[in-house]
């Protein structure tokens, strides 16, 4: 089985911010995403949706480059005033150009 | 009836008995909670019937008598985000962000204090008109805007804004407002309903109107459970907030039942719309102000108008804003 190494961004924020961001991924260039909802406290514990601690994590495995815009894009956008934390994890995948 | 007698009568019925259960479940940490599917369904089934009713009672209604207390409701939509937003920023001391935004809520309406309010009139003897499910249509958009606005352009004084992003805000906001499930089910509810009439509505009349108060009581118990978490952040919020989310809904709600008497609506169409215009939104307006003003701090609006404003009209407005309306219909 031949594997691909690339990113798996993952994105946990405000359920207010999920269509939004689903938008900017793609224009940032991932092909796809996976989203659930999930519940967290953090740092700021800002209770800002109607259910208290209900978050939406959104996932997507993208390339190296795609990874690094995300991340400063929602850097820059949304770590000032909104509940959000991005990461980024290594990842092998099978088929991998169907990701970048 | 007493005051004291009418007091009593609206803390034992069922809904506020319910709201109570639900503080309650919280307050002594039961894992009780509505799957959140449930709570969806209901406010579905809750507004759409609302719509419903309003829309076949708006049928038989004429332009004439609708149109003073269209206009008095549009007044009062432009009067609540102002008046809120004076007052938290300049006695408050708030941001302008703060401001704008828990102004936003209060400017705008909370649909399920307006389904308390007309169940107290309807128990009271009272028959409130049948448009004012129109009513509360048309006060729900136009204090969000109002406040957003006064944010935006404060704001726009301050600094320089980016046009591109500012522009785009501005019609995502006014499209979740439009598109909003609550504005589509009472909107969408009221124009079937007129188009139906009480001919098309009479076979569907039992499923809307036989389980209406049971779901209204299972809805307020949800309704205890999230204001119930919302109760530690009210040490986070500060005396002034807890006076304003008090002192501004007696304000609110006395002007309307002035501005309502004399539009010329009964002491039941007059309570219910006192009870609209001192509620505060938190179905509509917190997404909307969350992506306008992201600076302002959820845990101040939300607390606000989900942890003090509601459960104050729940408990005590509504009962006072009928006292005030049969006063005044009585002179």
């Amino acid at each position: 089985m031949k594997t691909t190494p690339l990113k798996l961004v993952t994105i946990v924020c405000e359920p207010v911010l999920t269509e939004t961001l689903i938008g900017e991924l793609k224009q940032l260039g991932s092909t796809g995403f996976t989203l659930t909802s999930v519940r967290g406290e953090g740092s700021r514990q800002m209770n800002s949706s109607e259910v208290p601690g209900e978050k939406n994590k959104l996932e997507c495995i993208v390339s190296e480059e795609v990874s690094r815009n995300i991340i400063d894009h929602i850097a820059r956008n949304y770590f000032p005033s909104y509940s959000v934390i991005a990461y980024i994890t290594e990842t092998l995948v099978v088929r991998g150009d169907k990701y970048v | 009836m007493t005051t004291f007698e009418m007091l009593k009568l609206n803390l034992l019925s069922p809904i506020v008995l319910m709201f109570a259960l639900g503080l309650f479940a919280k307050l002594i940490r039961s894992e009780l909670s509505l799957p959140k599917d449930l709570y969806t369904a209901l406010s579905i089934y809750l507004l759409l019937a609302l719509g419903l009713k309003g829309g076949v009672e708006l049928s038989e209604s004429s332009f004439s008598a609708l149109a003073l207390p269209a206009l008095v409701t549009l007044l009062l939509g432009s009067i609540t985000p102002i008046t809120s937003y004076l007052s938290l920023r300049y006695l408050g001391r708030f941001s302008i962000a703060d401001a704008a935004g828990i102004a936003a809520h209060y400017g705008s309406v909370s649909a399920v204090t307006f389904i308390a309010s007309q169940q107290f009139a309807i128990s009271m003897g009272e028959t409130p008109e049948g448009f004012m499910p129109t009513l509360l249509t048309l006060l729900e958009s136009p204090g969000i805007h109002i406040a957003l606005a006064i944010g935006a352009l404060q704001r726009a004084k301050r600094m320089a804004t980016e046009s591109g992003v500012e522009a785009r805000s501005k019609i995502a906001i006014l499209h979740e407002i439009l598109t909003g499930r609550s504005m589509v089910l009472l909107v969408g509810g009221l124009v079937v309903g007129v188009l139906m009439g009480e001919k098309g509505y009479v076979p569907i009349k039992p499923f809307f109107e036989g389980g209406f108060k049971g779901a209204l009581t299972l809805f307020l118990l949800e309704m205890g459970i999230v204001a119930g978490s919302r109760l530690s952040d009210l040490r986070r919020v500060g005396p002034f907030l807890l006076a304003f989310g008090i002192a501004i809904p007696i304000l609110h709600g006395t002007l309307a039942v002035f501005l309502g008497h004399w539009a010329g609506l009964s002491i039941g169409g007059c309570t219910v719309l006192a009870a609209m215009a001192a509620s505060a939104s938190y179905i509509a307006a917190p997404p909307a102000v969350r992506m306008t003003l992201p600076e302002a701090n959820p845990t101040f609006y939300l607390t606000a108008s989900l942890a003090i404003t509601f459960p104050f009209n729940l408990v005590a407005g509504i009962p006072l804003y009928y006292q005030l309306a049969n006063w005044l219909g009585s002179h």
